[in-house]
């Protein structure tokens, strides 16, 4: 759906992309992390053909980008940073005349209406009326940005930062929201640098730091098993007695095990009367996995804001 | 795409006041008049503001007059300063980029919706200041020698009639008296169809200086501002004589020239002069916003 090769955008002296080799599958929930700085809203600018790449190349939907923009963005919605709207003017006719600067004559025309009202409906802002946007709560925009990016039925929405300014219930709906659309055959792709947001959401997982890709692969593959299990145990010394050599890492009652079978070492434990307060098979948290493969900077990627 | 921007501009509120504003310093200037019965001299002042006591229907040409050097340079600087750099900190070019909107459509949308509103503020202006001359200022003399006041420019046209072609910065002086050939009600609907659509073209070099400067900065201020300093300086260079080797091609240099649609015959040298100028200046800057435009990277 989207792939680039070396990829690289120079500012000057600045390199803001370097060598990026974005690989996003037909049908992914992609989550592009990286900390604020990274290169996350330069890479997601050259995708849609507003800044210039300096050298690389860009597919999207199989087409090259920026010489097909006008063939590959009308099926693409997009969300880049900040929502924006005319402030004097109804969300409603926001999205109204947003369509209308689009292709697509007077088939789209006839059509509009339903697909405004149906946007609107999706991000829950159907009952808003009539009242300007400048009359806006944050969220309200961030959702009516979100509405803005829906309108043509995109099949591959493009979010910057999606949860931005969104209450707990808005990041909810959100998250409802994309999950739905992407069952619906819509592929995701979203940047943040909130890696619970991530973690909840995507089904594949680019890293940037400093402009480079550091880590491209599917959440699952990423979080799987370790081949070690996590045992929290209040008999933690006889535990590592018992297991002398497989006892990797030892926090308090924490013991981290190299064992295959979590089931197996339970019944082994509890055989030689030792107690085992909760136990199951080791996984990395994503924060683990971008933390081991970021460098400098990667002090700004938090799990939470 | 031409349609969004003309939704656009005629929606913003901005539009609206500045088109009243406009239309309220001929009034204010009316409303004196009235009050006072003081007008300039003639030769001296404003364009046909001397004889506007003796015929209120000439006050369309009389108001137009007193917006063209500032107040319409100054709206259409800030509408077409605005165009792309407005949209730019709102936020809202990179989603119209994205829908997508070309960017040679979106530039040459801007331009257009910027020409639609000079029409729109001058045609305003027009009306309502003949509204009020007829009103305040009293009807006509033309009436009374058997030409009823057809139209706005009706008092200007048989003011101006016959007399001697003078260069456009003169025409001010030359509103003498409202002798000379009557012009017929045609005449004068062409010729005041003329003055505005060349009023409105005199307009177009400083839309496309800011049109340009637009595309360089994200500040719509900016971009008003620098074709309101270039507006500035092409003012005073023609009235310098030192600059004489220039003044040819300044955008200004033939703003005045509309009045010659009102002369018996029409002089078409600096009417055509105007729309050339005119026509180079929005060439030059339209190819540089688009040279600019095309190949930049939004990232505002």
């Amino acid at each position: 759906m989207i792939v680039t090769r070396a990829l690289t955008k120079r500012y000057g002296a600045v390199t803001a992309v370097r060598s990026v080799d974005l690989d996003v599958r037909e049908g992914d929930r992609y989550g592009l992390l990286g900390p604020n700085g990274s290169g996350k809203t330069t890479l997601v600018r050259m995708l849609l053909g507003l800044v210039y790449a300096t050298s690389g190349e860009i597919e999207v939907m199989g087409r090259r980008i920026p010489r097909h923009v006008r063939e590959v963005l009308p099926q693409v919605g997009a969300l880049i940073e900040e929502p924006a709207a005319y402030p004097h003017l109804s969300g409603r006719a926001n999205l109204a005349l947003l369509d209308a600067a689009g292709p697509g004559g007077r088939a789209a025309r006839r059509t509009r209406r339903r697909r405004v009202d149906e946007a609107l409906e999706q991000v829950g802002l159907a009952g808003v009326g009539r009242r300007p946007v400048k009359a806006y709560s944050l969220g309200m925009r961030q959702r009516l940005g979100l509405a803005a990016a829906l309108i043509r039925r995109p099949r591959l929405l493009v979010l910057d930062e999606p949860g931005n300014g969104l209450d707990p219930r808005g990041i909810r709906d959100l998250r409802e929201l994309i999950v739905g659309l992407n069952e619906t055959g819509v592929t995701i792709f979203l940047s943040s640098h909130l890696l619970a947001e991530v973690e909840q959401l995507c089904t594949r997982v680019g890293v940037l730091d400093a402009g480079r890709l550091v880590l491209q692969d599917d959440l699952a593959v990423l979080r799987a098993p370790t081949g070690r299990v996590a045992v929290d145990t209040p008999d933690a010394d006889q535990v590592a007695a018992l297991l002398d050599g497989q006892v990797e890492h030892r926090d308090g009652q924490h013991l981290l095990v190299r064992y295959e079978d979590a089931a197996a070492l339970n019944a082994r434990l509890v055989g030689a009367g030792l107690r085992v307060s909760a136990i199951g098979p080791h996984q990395r948290t994503l924060e683990e996995i971008v933390l081991s493969v970021t460098g400098t900077g990667s002090d700004h990627i938090g799990s939470s804001e | 795409m031409i349609a969004v921007e003309l939704v656009k501009l005629l929606r913003r509120p901005r539009t609206w006041i500045s088109v009243l504003l406009t239309c309220a310093l001929p009034f204010m200037v009316a409303v004196f008049i009235t009050i006072t019965h003081l007008v300039p001299p003639p030769g001296q002042g404003s364009a046909f503001l001397s004889a506007v006591l003796q015929d209120g229907a000439l006050y369309p040409a009389a108001a137009l007059a007193l917006v063209l050097p500032v107040f319409l340079p100054v709206a259409v600087a800030v509408v077409a300063g605005d165009s792309i750099a407005g949209e730019a900190t709102t936020g809202t070019l990179r989603y119209l980029l994205v829908r997508p909107v070309g960017r040679t459509r979106l530039l040459v949308a801007k331009l257009i919706s910027v020409i639609v509103y000079v029409l729109l503020v001058v045609l305003a202006v027009t009306f309502t200041a003949y509204a009020t001359g007829v009103f305040l200022l009293g009807p006509s003399q033309a009436a009374a020698v058997g030409q009823p006041p057809p139209g706005p420019g009706a008092g200007a046209g048989a003011g101006l009639a016959g007399q001697a072609p003078t260069a456009g910065q003169a025409a001010g002086g030359a509103v003498t008296s409202l002798s000379g050939t009557p012009l017929s009600l045609l005449q004068v609907t062409e010729r005041t169809a003329g003055a505005i659509a060349f009023i409105t073209v005199s307009m177009l070099g400083v839309a496309a200086i800011a049109l340009f400067l637009s595309t360089i900065t994200d500040s719509a201020l900016g971009s008003a501002l620098g074709a309101l300093a270039a507006l500035v300086a092409s003012e005073v260079l023609v009235t310098l004589n030192a600059a004489t080797v220039v003044q040819p091609y300044l955008p200004t240099r033939y703003w005045l020239a509309w009045v010659d649609f009102f002369r018996q015959p029409i002089f078409w040298r600096d009417i055509q002069r105007g729309f050339g100028i005119q026509a180079v200046y929005v060439v030059v800057f339209l190819a540089a916003a688009w040279a600019n435009f095309s190949t930049k990277d939004i990232t505002a």
